[in-house]
């Protein structure tokens, strides 16, 4: 078998050095019972029928690229420079452990020490770590760290919260307090500041929200310092950060967001890279790997692995999280795509992400009956439809155009969002994109 | 008069007047190795005998601090904040951790005294 | 002392060891600043349109600072990586017997299978009708999975070992809940990974610690006393952290189950036994595996990974969102709760944001269909043959704890150093200079000075034979007591060692402008 280098000589001798007659020998502990298990699995097969196989699969499913494409929704298509992928295929970023030995990770060290420092400045931030998961673990992560700052346990998330991240929070944040979680809202709910009181640990809103819709969030911060609590600003769309003011602007205390609009693929929604940041002083409350910078025996700069008494493999009962993997290959083109970029790019990314969003939606919401529902957003709006989402993305899908995502995907039993359909559009969409989308729905409303 | 005392847990209290300062002894600072962070208790607090007090954090490792007798805590240590090596330097002086008013001052004579300690460290 | 490892972190006085060039980079090694350092906010290495947004629609929200980003041309971003990249050790380049990790090869097939554009350029939300090769993928990974567990279910979407090991931990809280009990505890075997007690304190559980036996098995007796209706469960590493089969294990889980607990098993360990033994038929309740230890995902400088969690029967019920389907109109999703409870689930909850890691199950899957059931099978005896033939080779010039055989890994501890002034930790530094990563060090907690050493399948016997040499070597050059060659070490690696209680003391987590 191509992967298995040990050649029949070889286990001979081996054996022999150990003492045993046979591999079985080696395997004299495991329950008789259980030793010799039968499994209803196929052979060994070679590259080539594995390629056929998977192949086969992968075309049976109808990639993005191949049709006007306008799902967002929390995961976004954007393009990816070549560059990016080839270098984080490079065997020593891909074949690489944790950086536990420093003198020989430094690669690994140094572009977590960048990616931590574009992270906090992006988003406005002081202190940010080398990455979580994907960004509803880390607001999830970032409701138990306001609990362990604030001493305190009631969490109020903001309607405008992806479902999908709220449920997340629910069911790793039960166990620490209680969950509050306001109605299905576009932008930050009237009533949000009172539901906030002496007991409330954190309030957790998203920005842009799951409808596209951007706010201001200043007075939402001010309303829960007012009460000791803290404000934890989610941003699913990284790009928006290059037009859009920034959460640390705005008042948040701790920002937890998705980082796989920038350097990472679509893949079905995983693997992606939780971003999260945090003022300085709630450092040491704050989950996750840090890189940090020092200096070797000669002096010279190099990065290590820091403040690892937090973490599991040392505080164990009591860590801050049971982390131990942080999304290290996906932080690593997260970090070459925003170096590629620079501020420069960045900026004209999210400009023309806005300017292609901002055009489709007057086409759309020109259409007969078609009510565009998000006023200010970045390059995800939500159009309210004369007839059922479902019915309209259906008979789209019918004409080649995967038109956005219908609300009720995300809220099946809210009744007032029947009609809705959530929709981004991004750099790769082009103007014959939107022209087919504007006539398409025109006939399928008529 | 001032009495010094030891737990098993390697804390070291100096009693005057019903107060007690309380700190890590040589040995645990040494089985640490390089203290980066001391988490102190708020002044006010009040613990039971033996409750967890605080965290001393080396590079590798973490460990509690127990408050050895029950009482409320009147004073930290703030110096610990900017200098944490001064747990490696001089646990037993400058890097004390937290003083406190004890409930019963009587039952000091409980703990280990000097000598006692040093016989339970041959032992370990 | 909790949790002491016996790790030393000051660095001791030695000679500076390399000599000088005039540019400070040395042939094929260059030092390599920051990108901050590099590049400017006013350079970008991608070709974008300046546009001018006269009509804007962002509610006054535009920023109004700059970020104070710098950019680099695309030349200049290749070459920073790449020069980053060579200041790595990677399994590609050299052998990485680092213990419970499972550092073995990791297939560019399955690069090449996760790059399809339909597994890669597809959207977690599009409509489901136009995924289903991406259901199918997801169906037959569970399958292979169940089968080669013996369990009935699975969990598919936790996104790490540790994030399974939650997952496992409050199926069980969730099975308690319904049978209404309240039980407290769960517990854990001294020797246990990290990530246990830190997920069973996550979830509200005390956790108690069970002690080994001097044969550094669980005390099975110990493990009866310690069971009662306050137990909620225990969570067990097999083979365990000592790199041996748990040979009670049976009567483990019968004692267990009799007082009305769950049996977690942390299956990290898996590339021992996978292809030979069913875990389910051993009575275990839950069982995470890392995709990115048995099933060769790549490990990227610490991740992205996957840790599915396969359910017995009692559990089955509690797997959380979304679930995955099939029936004669295809594959779906239920992703929610009501609709779940109708078809006769009761999910946990939801472990994160949509359906798992896909790029993770195409690679592992890739995987499996390599090596089929007789490959996995030929490989786990590989890697208990390889680890084997370590502990034989060394255990007469080092100390093991545990007089063996082994699993697929092989432990020691410092016994062998003893009074020589040499650590585990100069062991480790000396094999870098000698072109090995070292092996795991300082765990298990259980045995002082541990050195816990897994080969992998992945390994010819050349290269084992030149790591036993060199380890021989460096066991009778500490005995000979002069322990300067080791304190130096490493001295051929970019750099030398790393003054990490500076680092915690003064931590400095980013790059910032220095004032001008």
């Amino acid at each position: 078998m191509r992967y298995l280098p040990l050649r029949p000589d070889d286990r001979k001798a081996m054996l022999a050095r150990i003492g045993v007659a046979s591999i079985d020998d080696l395997f004299r502990d495991v329950p008789e019972a259980a030793r010799d298990a039968h499994f209803d699995l196929p052979r060994h097969a070679s590259e080539m029928k594995v390629e056929r196989t998977l192949s086969y699969l992968a075309s049976h499913n109808a990639a993005a690229g191949s049709f006007p494409f306008f799902c967002g929704a929390g995961a976004y298509r954007h393009h990816v420079p070549a560059t990016v992928d080839h270098l984080i295929q490079r065997s020593e970023f891909l074949t690489s452990y944790t950086p536990y030995q420093p003198e020989i990770a430094q690669g690994t060290l140094q572009a977590l020490f960048e990616f931590q420092t574009q992270v906090a400045l992006i988003t406005g931030m002081e202190v940010a770590n080398a990455s979580m998961y994907d960004g509803s673990t880390a607001t999830a992560e970032a409701v138990l760290m306001a609990h362990r700052i604030t001493g305190r346990s009631r969490a109020v998330l903001s309607g405008n919260l992806h479902p999908h991240y709220a449920e997340t929070v629910r069911t790793m944040g039960e166990l620490a307090g209680e969950i509050v979680v306001a109605p299905a809202s576009a932008g930050v709910p009237e009533g949000l500041e009172r539901v906030i009181d002496d007991s409330t640990s954190c309030v957790v809103v998203q920005n842009p929200d799951v409808f596209g819709s951007l706010s201001d969030l200043s007075r939402l911060a001010e309303a829960a310092h007012a009460k000791g609590a803290l404000l934890i600003a989610v941003v699913t769309e990284a790009v928006s950060l290059g037009l859009v003011e920034s959460p640390g602007a705005m008042g948040a205390d701790i920002v937890a967001g998705e980082g796989q609009s920038i350097g990472n693929a679509l893949t079905f929604g995983g693997p992606y890279v939780g971003l999260f940041a945090a003022r300085e002083k709630f450092l040491r409350q704050m989950p996750g790997r840090l890189a940090g910078q020092t200096v070797d025996a000669d002096g010279r700069r190099g990065f290590v692995l820091t403040l690892s008494a937090r973490e599991q493999h040392i505080r164990r009962e009591k860590a801050t999280s049971n982390i131990c993997t942080n999304s290290g290959l996906c932080a690593l083109a997260f970090s070459i795509h925003l170096a590629l970029l620079g501020e420069k790019g960045l900026g004209q990314l999210a400009r023309l992400n806005h300017a292609t969003a901002v055009r489709l939606a007057e086409r759309l919401s020109a259409v007969k009956d078609v009510e565009l529902v998000t006023q200010a957003f970045f390059n995800e709006f939500t159009l309210k439809l004369p007839k059922p989402a479902l019915d309209v993305a259906d008979a789209l899908a019918d004409r080649g155009i995967i038109a956005g995502v219908r609300a009720s995907r995300l809220y099946p039993h809210d009744s007032r969002l029947r009609n809705h359909l959530i929709v981004a559009a991004t750099e790769t969409n082009t103007d014959a994109d939107i022209d087919a989308y504007a006539s398409a729905l025109a006939e399928v409303i008529a | 008069m001032t009495e010094l005392r030891f737990t098993q847990s390697h804390e070291w209290i100096s009693v005057e007047d019903g107060i007690a300062t309380v700190g890590i002894t040589r040995y645990a600072a040494d089985q640490l190795g390089d203290v980066v962070f001391v988490e102190l208790p708020a002044v006010g607090k009040i613990f039971a005998a033996g409750a967890e007090a605080g965290v001393v954090e080396s590079v590798k490792a973490a460990s509690e601090i127990y408050a050895p007798l029950a009482g409320e805590v009147t004073e930290v240590n703030e110096s610990l904040g900017a200098d944490p090596a001064a747990v490696n330097s001089d646990p037993e002086g400058k890097a004390w951790f937290f003083r406190v008013r004890l409930a019963n001052p009587s039952s000091v004579a409980a703990l280990m005294t000097k000598d006692q300690y040093t016989e339970f460290l041959k032992g370990l | 002392m909790m949790n002491v490892q016996g790790r030393p972190t000051t660095i001791e006085e030695s000679e500076p060891v390399r000599q000088a060039t005039i540019s400070g980079d040395r042939g094929l090694d260059h030092e390599e600043k920051l990108i901050f350092e590099i590049g400017d906010v006013e350079v970008t290495g991608v070709d974008l349109p300046e546009l001018d947004l006269s009509h804007d629609r962002l509610g006054g929200l535009a920023r109004k600072q700059p970020i104070g980003l710098a950019g680099l041309s695309e030349p200049e971003t290749v070459r920073h990586y790449v020069r980053l990249s060579q200041r790595n050790a990677s399994i590609d380049a050299s052998f990485y017997p680092l213990g419970s990790c499972t550092m073995k090869h990791n297939p560019r097939l399955n690069e090449k299978m996760a790059r399809l554009p339909g597994f890669a350029d597809i959207h977690p939300l599009q409509p489901q009708k136009t995924v289903q090769g991406a259901f199918a993928v997801i169906a037959e990974l569970a399958r292979w999975l169940k089968e080669l567990t013996g369990m009935p279910a699975v969990a598919m979407t936790p996104k790490a070992g540790a994030h399974g090991e939650l997952c496992g931990v409050l199926a069980i809280r969730a099975a308690l809940r319904a049978r209404g009990e309240n039980r407290r505890c769960i517990l854990v075997p001294e020797s246990a990974h990290g990530t246990n007690p830190a997920t069973a304190a996550a979830c509200g559980f005390a956790v108690e610690a069970i002690k080994a036996t001097s044969d550094g098995h669980v005390d099975l007796a110990a493990l009866k006393d310690a069971l009662g209706p306050h137990v909620a469960g225990l969570m067990l590493t097999n083979p365990n952290t000592c790199g041996l089969f748990e040979r009670d294990i049976i009567a483990i889980a019968e004692a267990v189950h009799a007082a009305g607990a769950y049996f977690y098993c942390d299956g990290a360990n898996f590339n021992a036994i996978v292809g030979r033994v069913k875990p389910g038929a051993l009575g275990i309740d839950a069982m995470h595996i890392n995709l990115h230890k048995t099933f060769s995902t790549p490990h990227g400088g610490g991740g992205p990974g996957a840790g599915p969690v396969v359910f017995s029967q009692r559990l089955a019920p509690y797997v959380p969102l979304p679930l995955f389907v099939e029936d004669e109109k295809g594959f779906r999703l239920i992703e929610d709760p009501q609709a779940a409870r109708e078809a006769g689930a009761a999910p946990l909850g939801r472990m994160c944001a949509f359906h798992g890691q896909m790029g993770m199950f195409v690679r592992a899957l890739a995987y499996m269909l390599s090596h089929g059931a007789d490959g996995l099978r030929q490989a786990a005896e590989d890697a208990v043959l390889s680890a084997n033939y370590v502990l034989a080779s060394l255990k007469d010039v080092m100390t093991a704890p545990y007089e063996g055989p082994c699993m697929h890994e092989a432990l020691f501890d410092d016994d062998f150093l003893k009074d020589t002034g040499v650590t585990t930790l100069d062991i480790a530094k000396r094999l870098i200079d000698e072109g090995f990563h070292p092996m795991t060090i300082y765990f298990p907690l259980v045995v002082h000075g541990a050195m816990l050493i897994e080969p992998t399948e992945s390994e010819s016997k050349e290269t084992l034979d030149r790591f036993i040499a060199v380890m021989r070597e460096l066991a009778s050059e500490a005995k000979q007591r002069d322990s300067a060659a080791f304190k130096s070490a490493p001295v051929l690696a970019p750099r030398r060692r790393l003054d990490e209680t500076l680092a915690a003391r003064k931590p400095v987590l980013r790059w910032k402008p220095s004032a001008p």
